[in-house]
């Protein structure tokens, strides 16, 4: 590390925290999803929540763009806040417009062309005029290497590229957070690691993410705190040496030996 | 072979000019209110899955109840039945139009409805997720692949209410039909004439059929 990261990797640390969730709860029925969830994320940080299935992680992150609403508690993202129940007004739209979320079945828009797919948000929502939309799109497809794709259609896309399409899609509104869920579980084997790879470049950039996934070693790469959730709470973080490689909590330790033994 | 039955092909050809001026009535009644309906239909098929439900119930109430009688019964209705309320008549081709509308709405909202539901929950979460307001996610996300969807059924819908007018030659309006009756009137030739007439509404079905083949597989192009 030299200075200058360093430097900034201190500045990062003093910064107060662009996401912040205190004390909240969701139910789907009887059902207690996330229970007294406290999180909170500075800028630069990669978080990589991880858990079994039904445990409450894909919610969690949902809950911060307002996907899901919650019953009681608060989200405070880049200082807009989100209320229970949904009754969040503006603020919803704004932080929405400042995070950009990947979805496991990536969610492309068919209909549209890959470079569609990705102006169509900065167009509408920003109001930029075409051409810089365009110019943004081309450059962000580059990035993550499918410029010579800009003009077909999702379908006719490998999985893989579709979900570095939705990657360029999400970041040409210029997000403050990225949010992951689960982004290579729907990939065939050998299309995931071309995900990982964009996903880690933005890491390496300086991007604030909140990632679910159940790729251990990409975990331990690239995440800055690992977060085990069970039953909708936070069992145990920590960074991902200590999370992952020497778990205090036993049901940390017994859902990393049924995931790590494969 | 015996043949019992002699069909004058001269008969056939000498009816169709006749015929022929019934057909702008038909296409006027059927696309007239086609249009209209389609209106009705997306109005009333969003109304149908709106969240809030005082805005759903008139919906259903309207697609029950025009879909769950006759066409025949309701332009009856509105041609003999409505003068009565509005103390005037209503002109036949008013009438005809807006049966089509009203019953093709019926139809039409229900293939909304499906259209719109049937678009993965996921396409909206991820126009929401850009920022786009849920106006614009249904406008640039939802609407255009629904819609795509739709043509099939629209196609069908299409159909039924192009031999649905001519029902109404019972109200008097000259349209295909009610033309060939006129003519079978005064010549007896009701083999020749309604086979033409049955060709004739071939004509414009199956023209109906093939412009929306086009639309569809041009439409699905990189899907």
């Amino acid at each position: 590390m030299n200075d200058e990261t360093r430097e900034a990797a201190q500045e990062t640390a003093q910064q107060p925290p662009i996401v912040r969730l205190a004390k909240v709860n969701k139910h789907f029925g009887n059902l207690h999803v996330l229970q007294d969830i406290d999180l909170e994320v500075v800028p630069g940080e990669v978080v990589v929540i991880v858990g079994a299935s039904g445990s409450g992680k894909s919610t969690l992150i949902r809950c911060v763009n307002g996907l899901e609403e919650f019953q009681s508690g608060n989200i405070e993202v880049d200082g807009n806040e989100l209320l229970p129940y949904g009754k969040s007004g503006k603020s919803l739209q704004t932080i929405r417009t400042e995070v950009g979320m990947v979805f496991q079945q990536f969610n492309l828009f068919p209909h549209l062309s890959v470079l569609d797919n990705v102006t169509l948000a900065p167009i509408k929502v920003r109001g930029w005029p075409r051409d810089k939309a365009l110019q943004t799109a081309h450059k962000l497809l580059e990035r993550v290497g499918i410029q010579d794709q800009a003009a077909k259609h999702p379908g006719q896309l490998s999985g893989g590229q579709q979900q570095r399409v939705a990657l360029a899609r999400a970041l040409a509104m210029e997000p403050r957070l990225m949010l992951f869920d689960e982004p290579t579980s729907a990939l065939d084997p050998e299309m995931i690691g071309e995900v990982l790879d964009a996903m880690r470049t933005l890491a390496n950039d300086g991007m604030t993410m909140m990632i679910v996934t159940h790729e251990m070693g990409f975990a331990r790469e690239v995440a800055d705190r690992v977060i085990y959730i069970h039953g909708g709470q936070i069992v145990e973080q920590g960074p991902p040496h200590e999370v992952l490689d020497n778990p205090q909590n036993e049901r940390t330790q017994s859902f990393l030996s049924r995931v790590l033994k494969h | 072979m015996d043949v019992t039955f002699q069909f004058d092909w001269q008969a056939a050809i000498d009816s169709i000019p006749f015929l022929l001026e019934g057909i702008p009535w038909t296409l006027l009644i059927s696309f007239g209110g086609l249009a209209i309906g389609f209106v009705i239909g997306i109005v009333f098929g969003l109304l149908r899955i709106n969240p809030v439900r005082l805005l759903r119930w008139p919906a259903i109430a309207y697609i029950e109840i025009f879909r769950g009688t006759p066409v025949l019964v309701q332009v009856l209705f509105i041609f003999y039945g409505l003068p009565q309320i509005l103390g005037g008549p209503i002109n036949a081709l008013t009438a005809g139009i807006a049966a089509i509308a009203l019953n093709a709405g019926a139809y039409i909202s229900e293939i909304v409805r499906g259209g719109v539901q049937s678009i993965e929950k996921g396409q909206r979460e991820a126009g929401l997720s850009l920022g786009l307001s849920r106006p614009q996610a249904f406008r640039y996300i939802i609407w255009p692949q629904a819609l795509r969807r739709m043509i099939p059924a629209l196609g069908n819908q299409g159909i039924v209410s192009i031999k649905d007018t001519s029902l109404f030659s019972v109200i008097g309006v000259g349209e295909l039909v009610r033309q060939g009756q006129i003519y079978i009137a005064t010549t007896f030739t009701a083999l020749e004439v309604y086979f033409m007439v049955a060709m004739l509404y071939l004509v414009i079905t199956l023209s109906l059929s093939y412009a929306l083949r086009l639309l569809e597989s041009r439409g699905l192009v990189g899907q």
